[in-house]
């Protein structure tokens, strides 16, 4: 229980901070606040999806149903925070190129991404038989995954990014953040991690809660 | 399991020999898709008309009817299995590889026709420049084997659902759309008449593409195939 007071407090303390500090990247001005949010989202979907594929394999190699609600769950988390990431990027982007949707190269990979797991979640939705729906599924994403490069690859090639990079890493793959703006991002970034994985339990909660329901009623 | 080539080779020849007489037999798919890729050439011809589009709009015409057209037919050879309740023996007795790759080379063949009937009306109907002839047959050929290599793993997931009609094209397009944003752009190019050293990085993009889906479909097959 302690834990879930520190971290509405620690919450707390980051949305205070990141409002109340002089605002991350002094060209961008104060929409570049949205950093402290929009990339730990965009961080927690990625970890979500790349969790997803692990257990799908692991679905396959020990035909787990359990492997199966982890791999659905964390696919499901991620698409909220996909969902989330999208918006924030495209209210920023509003802000500072001037319209909210323009297939940046980031918009539309993150774009291909959210299509990806929709068509993940329609095929879950079109299969009634449970092993059989979990053995396809975990086919569809792993075999997702595998375009992922060459999305990397193709995207850049046909329009140049606008997105700021700068305010991470330089050239060198230095942080360029100054010590309070870094401080606020990784706790923002920790606490984030840490919203996540407590959904997640409670998603596993809840699977189990259903399996033992069903249990009785039969 | 253990096999050798050889008879992989000739079971998957037999697959594929019995999928082409069956299809000989119905022309359901291949009636299915050149109707399709007909219907949409003529929406195109008679709303853009056949004056000179640029090379880009006819480039992404162009790729938006062989899609789905392709996607119109390409689930079928899954789906007739299933249908025709054939799934089951064809699971006992041959092995899923031989299998995939039957199939995959069936859907090579339908596509390859669909290319060879639907280019030419679509070279007719709209005027597009033809200097670059071999070129674009290159780029073409490259674009088919990326299309089946990936499609044909999901012909054989949606064949197994209990809703197929629009499945199958949700769930190919996020898988396709790399290889049809360059494939837009290399016909393009084709068609604006560059040489072949030019568009090398979306040829070997293309190989690259089909290569990859190919072995990572083999890989996943047997666990769609056998669950």
């Amino acid at each position: 229980m302690w834990w879930k007071w520190s971290l509405f407090v620690a919450m707390g303390l980051v949305i205070v901070f990141s409002f109340t500090t002089p605002a991350p990247q002094q060209q961008i001005g104060e929409a570049s606040r949205v950093f402290y949010y929009h990339i730990p989202q965009a961080w927690i979907c990625v970890l979500a999806f790349m969790m997803s594929m692990i257990f799908s394999i692991r679905y396959l190699k020990n035909r787990s149903m359990e492997e199966d609600d982890r791999a659905s769950d964390a696919a499901r988390l991620g698409f909220i925070f996909c969902i989330l990431a999208t918006v924030t990027g495209s209210i920023f982007a509003k802000v500072t190129w001037g319209s909210f949707w323009n297939w940046d190269p980031r918009e539309t990979s993150i774009f291909i991404l959210l299509l990806i797991y929709g068509a993940y979640f329609a095929l879950r939705g079109a299969i009634e038989v449970e092993e059989r729906r979990a053995a396809l599924s975990a086919v569809y994403s792993i075999f997702a995954f595998i375009t992922v490069p060459f999305l990397i690859f193709v995207i850049p090639r046909i329009t140049p990014s606008l997105h700021p990079e700068d305010s991470i890493v330089d050239e060198n793959l230095k942080f360029t953040m100054g010590p309070v703006v870094r401080t606020i991002f990784f706790a923002s970034l920790a606490l984030f991690s840490v919203i996540y994985f407590w959904m997640f339990t409670l998603a596993r909660r809840v699977r189990i809660l259903e399996r033992k329901g069903m249990e009785i009623e039969e | 399991m253990p096999q050798s080539s050889f008879g992989l080779i000739s079971k998957a020849a037999a697959v594929y020999a019995k999928d082409l007489r069956l299809e000989l037999r119905t022309k359901y798919a291949l009636n299915a898709i050149l109707m399709f890729g007909i219907t949409t050439l003529t929406v195109v011809s008679f709303s853009v008309g056949q004056s000179g589009l640029p090379p880009k709009l006819l480039s992404a015409l162009f790729w938006i009817v062989m899609f789905f057209s392709a996607m119109s037919g390409l689930a079928q050879v899954f789906i007739r299995e299933e249908e025709a309740g054939t799934a089951l023996a064809m699971k006992l007795t041959a092995d899923p590889d031989a299998i995939y790759w039957g199939k995959l080379g069936f859907n090579l063949t339908l596509l390859s026709i669909m290319t060879v009937i639907i280019t030419p009306i679509f070279f007719v109907f709209t005027d597009a420049p033809t200097d670059n002839v071999l070129l674009f047959v290159l780029v073409l050929f490259l674009g088919m084997l990326g299309l089946c290599g990936a499609t044909t793993i999901i012909a054989a997931i949606i064949a197994r659902a209990s809703v197929k009609g629009a499945l199958f094209a949700v769930l190919s397009f996020p898988l396709l759309l790399p290889l049809l944003l360059v494939l837009v752009k290399a016909t393009e190019r084709v068609l604006l008449g560059v040489s072949f050293s030019s568009i090398a990085i979306e040829l070997q993009f293309l190989v690259a593409f089909a290569v990859v889906m190919v072995v990572g479909s083999v890989m996943l097959f047997k666990f769609v195939w056998l669950d």
